[in-house]
């Protein structure tokens, strides 16, 4: 290890990152904080959803394009994604032993997710700043 | 520290998943992480929903008629009851993060009260979807 050549690093800061996950626990400790993020807001979700079943364009878009349904709205996306990617990178980990597949389906899995996110925040942000025309 | 390729294929393994009996904490974990894949492909219709909508009424009717199509309810059907057993058994794993509920008793117990609280909320929303909604 190059970094164990000098003394300039304290055993924690050489430690870090180093794990099993190459992680530290923070990413576990975001995954419950999305988790909780996600229960709250899914409980909105279902309302908001509940309301716009069988609805038209123009009652969609006028519905999401208030500011009380289009905040909570991209709340859900980034905490949705941000615990999607941390759940499924899991389970990649665990799963794909081969080290050249298993990085190439965490990178193909967090461009995708990344696509998504701002496709959908950039959607929702169009239909609140123009009312959906 | 790469063992040979002979060496490799000698070592014995440690037992995997099938030699095991199904139990209620290896199958809602199982269930966990399945139904969390799952859903996490459902973003790719959750956005297609978003940027249909912000694109126009051409675009949002394309992916209603799908939603509304045979393929796309059971689509949804599956959804919501991988949300419903997602949802119930996050909060059983947020309780054991906290500390409470670690024993085999309360996990057998939770395990079979998320099962049919799953089944429950599933019926119910469709029930309500297919008899209100006209869905």
């Amino acid at each position: 290890m190059k970094w164990d050549d000098h003394g300039m690093k304290t055993p924690l800061a050489r430690a870090k990152g180093l794990g099993a996950a190459r992680g530290c626990v923070e990413n576990w400790i975001k995954l419950r904080v999305t988790a909780i993020g996600n229960a709250i807001l899914a409980i909105w979700f279902f309302w908001f959803l509940s309301g716009v079943i069988g609805a038209s364009h123009a009652d969609f878009t006028a519905a999401l394009a208030d500011p009380r349904n289009a905040i909570p709205m991209i709340l859900l996306i980034i905490s949705m994604l941000i615990h999607a990617m941390l759940g499924v990178r899991e389970i990649v980990e665990d799963y794909f032993h081969n080290e050249f597949f298993k990085i190439s389906k965490l990178v193909g899995m967090y461009l995708c997710f990344f696509a998504l996110g701002v496709a959908s925040v950039f959607s929702v942000l169009k239909i609140a700043f123009t009312g959906g025309l | 520290m790469s063992a040979s390729p002979e060496l490799k294929s000698k070592r014995p393994l440690s037992p995997h998943l099938q030699v095991y009996k199904p139990q209620m904490t290896s199958l809602t974990s199982v269930l966990h992480r399945v139904t969390g894949v799952a859903l996490a492909y459902g973003l790719f219709v959750f956005t297609w929903w978003l940027v249909a909508a912000a694109i126009g009424p051409e675009a949002y009717g394309m992916f209603t008629d799908f939603a509304g199509s045979g393929i796309g309810k059971l689509l949804m059907f599956g959804w919501s009851l991988a949300f419903y057993y997602h949802f119930a058994n996050g909060i059983r794993h947020l309780i054991w993060d906290y500390g409470k509920m670690l024993t085999i008793k309360d996990a057998y117990a939770s395990g079979f009260f998320i099962l049919l609280v799953t089944a429950f909320m599933t019926g119910v929303t469709w029930y309500c979807l297919l008899t209100f909604a006209g869905v």
